[in-house]
């Protein structure tokens, strides 16, 4: 409670707790050296992540939706240190994240900032009972020691997400699956975190099950002031519960802004495109037409604008010229069309 | 007449430790050229009672008893080599996953054309032609170069485009879509719904849309059937269901679905899980979830009754029951939940006079 009530006087004047600057991720996709000596193929690189810039400020959540292989996935786990970034980095409560992570310090830091995983299925052991599972990174941390303080605190975990400490003797596979992405959450809560990456926590669950555990996620960024970076493809998701939102698009920010401003106004041609083909309950047998197209391939993408091929207001310079991220009309974006007030 | 008639399907699983009751005595209909939704969370039955209809149950699982009656002839007593004849001809299928159904050694060209001359009597040549015709209203560009590829040369939706026409092929009265859109991106979704529902009205043929995506029904069926552990919760016009859910679960599964118009900070949540098969409890299976039960719901169980403009299994709308009252608070709630009270944080919370 008290972290929630300091950081409110704390955000005015402090910098961000999440800052990324120009963070960027190449994988080399090359074939075997034998091969590309004996075919004379070159090197194939992947940019999975190119330039993303961004801040957090604490107790905020930052969503970043995009369509497959956009690159939203890569940011968070380069922000929670599986990756290291190929250029750029990542500032976490005004320090060098990247470089922190190689010392010894780095186990403080990895302490502060956890992760919530998109599959419930996989990310638990199953040969794990809950107790050992949820306070793994308490023993790792050393956080704990003995084994009624550790159960205490695991029983603890488990009634802050809603479940009964009488689980904690349970199997992964004993459980439904949004109990499964509970106990994932209350694992990433065991080391008191102050931020949290979630990549498309709720998309293996079902609608309603997906409800409680949006709904515990809320309730604890309330308690405990959590910064959350919350990945999702699902933008009625995304509506619900950031603040800001960031629209990614092979690699790159194609919009960053406001919740209120983005679904109120949005201004990429891809924001748009991504809202419009959202299906809508309001409107039973309502007719569409689709933008058509799909998302290119990543290993080859379209000079200039990459979503110039699908987009309805392209025209000679989005083919030739990349758009940078920008602020225009109050938001964050990049888009020739935009700038020159065509659309 | 209808063009498919399920009438008191049971479908079971006979194991070690008992049989198993997936399918509790399901019926309902489709007329010719109409979209029916099938709705539920996972492991409720959307995806069996397709693959009964399709001849396509896992072995050990069984129609135990109830009738599949497709243009007036019963399907679910025929042997696999006349069901074989009815897969394809009659009744197409599409499935989730565009990868896994098609064969990855033969080119998307043989695949077709062997669908097509297995069900009509045509040439080969013919065949082609009809194979490149179909990719084409698929909306696959360079349809006659492309015919030539294999599935691995394909997108994800270009892929389901590719099985719808496979599915299309012998032009057949009703096609089984079981979540065709779940494994694609939503700019990808809105294209693949839009075509199937092209296709089928122009091509007549009615459609058994499975899904979990209240979205995705809301625009496309005409009529929905909600699935709760393995029975039909509420069957209805599909306006109706969306807009004035009958079955509390229905009212339940509709406001747990984040909205784009409301600004809550909460979502109404059903609380607990689906109950698993060897555990469904007497009377109603959703009562130990429901917000209105009575003391009527954990002893007997209901079976559909007309509430309002659909039929839902519930005993709140039960005319002869003395608890008629409760008609009158369900028809209450149902006005407040159409006027937008499901904003408010409490509306799942347990009604007091509901409580026996």
């Amino acid at each position: 409670m008290s972290a929630a009530t300091e950081s409110a006087g704390v955000a005015v004047a402090a910098p961000a707790l999440v800052q990324a600057s120009d963070l960027a991720k190449t994988f080399d996709v090359s074939a075997p050296w034998l091969n590309r000596v004996l075919e004379r193929k070159p090197r194939t690189l992947l940019h999975a992540v190119d330039g993303v810039s961004f801040e957090i400020e604490r107790g905020k959540t930052l969503a970043l939706v995009g369509e497959s292989g956009c690159g939203k996935s890569t940011v968070a786990r380069l922000l929670v240190g599986l990756y290291e970034p190929t250029r750029g980095g990542f500032r976490f409560d005004d320090q060098d994240a990247h470089a922190a992570f190689k010392t010894a310090e780095g186990r403080k830091l990895r302490r502060r900032i956890q992760m919530i995983f998109q599959d419930p299925y996989a990310s638990l052991n199953p040969r794990w009972i809950v107790e050992d599972i949820i306070g793994e990174p308490l023993r790792e941390h050393g956080l704990l020691s003995g084994r009624e303080a550790l159960s205490d605190r695991v029983g603890e975990l488990l009634k802050s997400v809603g479940l009964s400490p009488l689980d904690m003797v349970k199997y992964p596979h004993q459980f439904s699956g949004g109990q499964r992405q509970r106990i994932s959450i209350a694992r990433a809560l065991a080391t008191s975190p102050e931020f949290l990456v979630c990549d498309e926590p709720t998309s293996a669950l079902d609608v309603s099950v997906q409800a409680q555990v949006l709904n515990i996620m809320k309730e604890l960024q309330r308690e405990r002031g959590l910064t959350y970076l919350f990945i999702s493809h699902n933008l009625a998701v995304v509506r619900h519960v950031s603040d800001q939102v960031g629209v990614m698009y092979l690699g790159r920010l194609v919009e960053l802004a406001d919740k209120q401003t983005l679904f109120a106004a949005p201004q990429h041609p891809y924001t748009r495109m991504l809202l419009d083909a959202i299906p809508q309950m309001k409107h039973t047998g309502r007719a569409r037409t689709p933008v058509q197209g799909e998302v290119p391939n990543p290993l080859n993408p379209p000079t200039g604008c990459a979503f110039h091929p699908r987009c309805p207001h392209a025209n000679a310079r989005c083919s030739a010229e990349r758009p940078v991220l920008q602020t225009l009309r109050g938001v964050r974006v990049a888009c020739h069309a935009v700038q020159e007030g065509r659309i | 007449m209808s063009l498919l008639q399920v009438k008191n399907l049971v479908v079971e699983f006979p194991g070690r430790r008992g049989t198993l009751r997936a399918l509790d005595d399901i019926s309902f209909e489709i007329a010719p050229g109409e979209i029916l939704g099938v709705v539920g969370e996972s492991g409720a039955g959307k995806s069996l009672t397709g693959a009964a209809i399709i001849g396509l149950l896992e072995p050990p699982g069984r129609v135990a008893s109830g009738e599949i009656v497709l243009e007036g002839r019963r399907i679910d007593q025929l042997d696999a080599d006349a069901m074989r004849h009815i897969r394809g001809r009659k009744i197409g299928a599409i499935f989730q996953d565009p990868l896994t159904s098609l064969n990855p050694l033969y080119t998307v060209g043989r695949q077709l054309t062997e669908t097509i001359r297995a069900h009509l009597d045509v040439s080969d040549s013919e065949a082609r032609r009809r194979a490149i015709e179909l990719l084409k209203d698929t909306g696959i560009p360079a349809a006659e170069q492309r015919i030539e590829h294999y599935p691995h040369q394909f997108s994800g939706g270009m892929r389901q485009r590719v099985v719808i026409a496979l599915a299309l092929a012998a032009e057949p009265k009703l096609i089984v879509a079981d979540e065709p859109t779940t494994a694609l991106d939503v700019s990808i979704q809105a294209q693949i719904i839009q075509l199937l529902k092209r296709l089928c009205r122009e091509r007549g043929a009615a459609v058994m849309l499975i899904t979990h995506d209240m979205g995705v029904i809301a625009e496309t069926c005409d009529r929905v059937a909600v699935m709760y552990a393995g029975r039909v919760a509420e069957i209805g016009p599909v306006h109706e269901v969306i807009h004035q859910p009958a079955h509390p679960y229905t009212g339940g599964l509709m406001a747990a679905i984040p909205d784009m118009t409301s600004d809550r900070e909460r979502l109404n949540q059903i609380d607990g899980a689906m109950p698993r098969l060897n555990a469904i409890p007497q009377g109603c299976a959703y009562n130990p979830r429901c917000p209105r039960v009575f003391e009527r719901c954990t002893r007997e169980r209901p079976d559909l009754m007309p509430a309002g403009a659909t039929l839902a299994a519930c005993w709140l709308h039960d005319a002869t029951d003395p608890h008629i009252g409760q008609a009158a608070l369900a028809a209450q709630h149902e006005r407040a939940l159409a006027e937008g009270e499901r904003a408010a944080p409490d509306a799942g919370a347990p009604i007091a006079e509901m409580n026996p």
